[in-house]
């Protein structure tokens, strides 16, 4: 086994661990603020990558089609959450989880029925050779992946570091009800929690597209390991998510790479299992003596 | 506990168990198109599954994303110990029950201590291993193309072979199935479950051990998605992986859902109205859009199970017996109809997707 | 609480079945197919084709094929003055809805013999179907196992070209061209996994030598890894068998880790999806295909041109998409059993019986010749090997 192998997968895994950090960012940001595991995650994800390959198609330029398909994803977000997770609020977890599977299922359909089964090609970024590390090749597409990732991750902790609304979201994670009788609204925040997590999944499955090419269907995977990236992470924990998004991506291709292409899911699951059992409150996350 | 108001209850079940096999008997003599029948068959099989992921749902509080896997150890233990060791499929299914059932409980031990959503997520995981281990295992599974010559189920010499026999073989496994739920809903474990689904605090503190009933719960749901994986191996005859893979899984959970959680009669509507529902889409949206496909089919699936979710936390058959014990109250304010309704449950509010049995 | 009542009930109930499990027997054996009513009647032919869901970029091509060539034949005439009605099922890209779909065209709708389905999977699911309720069945997929053992598979028929023949002609190419160590990379389906099979048995009796096997998952987003291992191995040359989108995927992955070997697809890339996905990385990609997507460029005396010209130009036309393999196969299926039906007339045994005589018909997909020993009816002949330049396909001599 050569070094610039290792580095292959290694830049492989980062790539793919970009997106899942996305994806997780979002289950995170939705369970820390409303306790709700949103299954409707991987559709955002689909939503933000075929709009943007069908306006590009269309012929609007790449980047303000980017930035139109965040925000439409974005209303999107905000509209679930007042039709579908606002009257659902006093539900237990089981049947919101439900919900959100079942929305999940109707989006696709949606989707189906707009695009087909066709996928969709959005050029890359920023055209070019690849670049090379220590014998390992990486397209441009996977840096800029890695680049929108890592400043997504950075904007999402300035925001909940310095702003009053990002301070409010906190304030209702760590405690709901002594936020509220500071004047926090819950149900504001969940609205807002769901929109910026729609627009985080958005980002993710554009900037993947260029590789992937954007299928109606591509939400159902990538939204189940974003989940599994996030409870790798903690659940309640940003840099957990993100940290469990890496390890995720690099894991798998780890797996395919030195030891069967066929097994790798199984490999990344079963590791998963292994990390849950341990430590079950996740790699970042808090115990919460919620254990019986 | 009023000795009266029981008898009436258990009055009421003899009456309702003793119309559904009527109508389970007599439904081959209406339906004599053997394409309906067959549907009737997926539904009895479907039920087996979601009957037991219900009792999982409803009583244990827990949701499993996995359950299809279990169906799939189900379909792959009978079909391969009839095909490859010629063994009978009566204790081939057993054997896979049993396998299914060790598989469960390992799961189950190391996930149950947790909280909710890890449960969905080992099976979930469980499901996605066991899912590419159907794939890869070629020599042994047939990988991805499957395997077919599965024969017809057999019981001692009669062979299962026509639409209608394996019918009443389906059905006859499901009423089992019911009867069984019943019983476990009525046990030492059902109530103990049920105090847990109040408060797991409350209950652990009266010295429920909800950790072992759970684990037990668990496993017995998983044996139904065995025996339902069975039935299906002997009655397509082929099986590959695809039936048995995450979406699966999720259309169970969905059957459960919209019938109702915490509910044996529960999953049989569920399991019918989706199916049905589809049959119907599948003959009406060609008439009006021609080159429509398959998509409206799962628009209105999740749609309208987001409906039932918010709108009858109950399901089908919870918000049937909402509506059913509203009216009675308002026909004589002041009578509580159903003692072993907890306060909660009446509250619009409480939602909770759970029946007192 | 009373318990007792479970227990009574099961013993009622197991009493009942059994008086109505004889009883049901009897009234199951249900043959209303009375032949003298169908007389000038409409002809009615199933189609169950993978029309939504994973495998619809085959099923929707050959939907459209099989409506075409209905409106053709009733446009001038019908079958021996008997219009045709194609029954169309989608089977979802499901093996479970495959065999509920097969079901209702053979009990509901009653139709004479069924084309399709679109893959090997939800094919395989139907094969006893038709089997056990004697309806020729003309699947439109690959997979050998379709056709094959051949004596219980006496009412199924495939037009697709067998994985044999295409690991055949792949091989014929290798010996060209003198390479040696292959890579073999398959997508983990059905179809991927049939080409793996294939290739793995006849690879060695040509002095072939596979020096890596790699699969990735029908869903998967990156295949560098794979590649890599691949890499490594140094192989003259790069076998993938997948279907697009992951076809296209691993493309670009190969050309973005800068393998040298030349990278040889499967017939499963033969739609302009694959070039439209791929982009400039499809250029240099050789691969076997049906004659349909160079029928222009075909010599004149290929027995298939005509028929494969008028195809393509009927269906661009009417559809304004680009033609398809696919949509070749499933035109085949429909057609053969048109022309088995002309001269049986509406009788389901003849129908296979005719279907299995078939000789020499020249169709979309090859010259097929049936026999009782081959239901498949296609040879190396059926196949042109083509190289992908400048994003067109062109022929390969």
């Amino acid at each position: 086994m050569h070094i610039n192998e290792l580095m292959q997968f290694l830049l492989t895994g980062l790539t793919l661990g970009g997106i899942y950090a996305l994806i997780a960012l979002g289950f995170v940001t939705i369970y820390t603020v409303t306790g709700h595991i949103n299954f409707t995650q991987g559709e955002f994800v689909m939503l933000g990558a075929l709009i943007t390959a069908s306006m590009v198609k269309g012929g609007t330029g790449l980047w303000a089609a980017i930035i139109a398909s965040i925000l439409l994803v974005g209303l999107f977000g905000a509209l679930f959450e007042r039709a579908v997770i606002y009257p659902a609020r006093n539900s237990p977890v089981v049947t919101v989880i439900i919900i959100t599977i079942g929305f999940s299922v109707a989006v696709r359909g949606v989707a189906l029925l707009i695009w087909g089964t066709q996928s969709y090609p959005l050029p890359s970024f920023s055209s070019g050779e690849p670049l090379y590390v220590l014998g390992a090749t990486m397209n441009k597409q996977s840096v800029w992946v890695l680049c929108l990732s890592l400043l997504a991750v950075s904007l999402l902790f300035a925001f909940f570091e310095r702003t009053v609304m990002g301070k409010a979201l906190k304030a209702c994670a760590i405690n709901r009800v002594a936020a509220r009788l500071m004047g926090i609204s819950p149900q504001r925040m969940s609205l807002f929690c769901f929109t910026l997590s729609a627009m985080l999944g958005a980002l993710a499955g554009i900037v993947i597209t260029p590789t992937t090419t954007a299928t109606y269907d591509m939400g159902l995977m990538l939204g189940l390991k974003g989940f599994v990236a996030a409870v790798l992470g903690g659940l309640t924990s940003t840099t957990g998510a993100v940290l469990g998004g890496f390890l995720l991506g690099i894991l798998e291709a780890m797996g395919a790479g030195l030891i069967s292409s066929g097994y790798k899911d199984a490999i990344s699951f079963l590791i998963l299992l292994l990390v849950l059992l341990k430590r079950p409150e996740g790699l970042l996350g808090k115990p919460d003596g919620k254990r019986v | 506990m009023k000795q009266k108001e029981r008898a009436k209850k258990n009055y009421f079940k003899c009456i309702a168990q003793i119309l559904f096999m009527l109508m389970v008997a007599v439904i081959p003599l209406l339906i004599t198109n053997t394409y309906y029948l067959g549907n009737i068959v997926l539904i009895g099989i479907y039920s087996i599954v979601v009957i037991g992921l219900c009792l999982l749902m409803g009583y244990a509080g827990q949701v499993s994303l996995g359950h299809a896997a279990f169906y799939g150890l189900g379909a792959y233990g009978s079909g391969l110990l009839t095909v490859n060791w010629g063994w009978e499929p009566l204790p081939a299914m057993l054997a896979a029950a049993l396998i299914t059932a060790l598989v469960a409980y390992v799961i189950g031990a190391s996930t149950l201590k947790l909280r909710e959503h890890y449960l969905a997520l080992a099976t979930l995981g469980a499901g996605v291993i066991v899912y590419i281990f159907f794939n890869e295992q070629v020599n042994l599974t047939g990988g991805p193309s499957g395997f077919s010559g599965i024969p017809y189920f057999t019981i001692g010499g009669w062979v299962f072979s026509s639409e209608v026999s394996y019918y009443y073989l389906v059905w006859f496994f499901v009423f089992v199935a019911v009867v069984f739920a019943r019983n476990v809903v009525d046990s030492r474990i059902g109530r103990a479950l049920r105090a847990l689904h109040g408060s797991e605090l409350a209950a652990a503190c009266m010295g429920v051990p909800a950790y072992k009933y759970k684990i037990q719960v668990f496993v017995v749901s998983a044996v139904y998605g065995s025996v339902a994986g069975s039935l299906y191996a002997h009655y397509v005859t082929f099986i590959s992986p695809s039936p048995f893979g995450f979406q699966a899984s999720v259309e169970f959970v969905l059957m459960a859902a919209i019938g109702g959680l915490a509910s044996i009669w529960g999953p049989l509507f569920g399991v019918a109205a989706v199916l049905m529902l589809t049959e119907l889409l599948r003959a009406v949206v060609p008439i009006l859009l021609p080159t429509a496909g398959g998509e409206f089919e799962i628009i209105f699936f999740g749609l309208i199970l987001v409906a039932v979710m918010i709108f009858m936390p109950g399901g089908l058959t919870g918000g049937v017996k909402d509506w059913w014990v509203r009216r009675s109250h308002a026909a004589s304010p002041g009578t509580v109809t159903d003692p072993d309704k907890a306060p909660e449950d009446i509250l619009p509010s409480a939602g909770s997707g759970r029946l007192s049995k | 609480m009373f318990r007792f009542a479970g227990k009574k009930l099961v013993l009622l109930v197991s009493l009942l079945l059994v008086l109505l499990l004889s009883a049901g027997c009897g009234g199951g054996a249900d043959k209303s197919v009375s032949q003298g009513e169908q007389e000038k009647e409409v002809y009615k032919i199933g189609a169950i084709f993978d029309i939504t869901g994973p495998a619809s970029s085959l099923g929707v091509p050959e939907r459209d094929s099989a409506l075409l060539l209905e409106e053709q034949i009733n446009a001038r005439g019908g079958i021996n003055g008997h219009p045709v009605k194609i029954v169309i099922g989608d089977n979802e890209s499901n093996e479970t809805k495959a065999v509920q779909v097969a079901k209702k065209l053979i009990e509901v709708d009653k139709v004479l013999a069924i084309a399709g389905p679109s893959t090997t999977g939800t094919s395989m699911a139907i094969v006893d179907t038709a089997q056990k309720n004697q309806v020729p069945l003309v699947s439109a997929a690959a997979g050998v196992s379709i056709v094959n053992p051949i004596d219980q598979r006496q009412w199924v028929f495939k037009t697709a070209q067998n994985d044999s023949v295409v690991v055949e002609k792949i091989i014929d190419y290798l010996g060209t061209i003198g390479a040696k160590k292959v890579a073999f990379l398959s997508m983990n389906n059905a179809y991927g996994d049939s080409g793996r099979k294939g290739f793995a048995e006849a690879a060695p009796k040509a002095g072939l030598e596979i020096v890596a096997e790699e699969k990735f998952g029908a869903t998967d987003n990156d295949m560098t890894a794979q590649l890599t291992r691949i890499k490594s191995k140094q192989p003259e040359v790069v076998i993938v068998w997948a279907i697009p989108p992951s076809a296209s995927i691993v493309t670009k992955n190969y050309r973005q880790l800068k393998i040298d070997a030349p990278l040889i697809h499967s017939h499963g890339i033969g739609n302009k999806t694959f070039i439209d996905l791929a982009g400039d990385a499809a250029n240099d990609v050789i691969f076997p295909a049906g004659k349909l997507l160079v029928a222009e460029n075909l010599p004149d005396n290929d027995p298939q041109k005509e028929v494969l010209v008028k195809y393509a130009a009927d269906y661009e036309k009417k559809y304004s998409q680009p033609r398809s393999t696919f949509g070749g196969h499933g035109w085949d299926a429909v057609s053969m059993i048109v022309a088995a039906l002309e001269k049986a007339g509406p009788d389901r045994a003849k129908i296979r019986d005719e279907l299995e005589k078939t000789q020499n018909f020249a169709g979309i997909s090859g010259v097929f010749n049936m026999s009782p020993q081959d239901h498949s009816g296609l040879t190396t002949d059926a196949l042109v090997m083509l190289k992908i330049v400048d994003g067109k396909w062109t022929l390969l001599k």
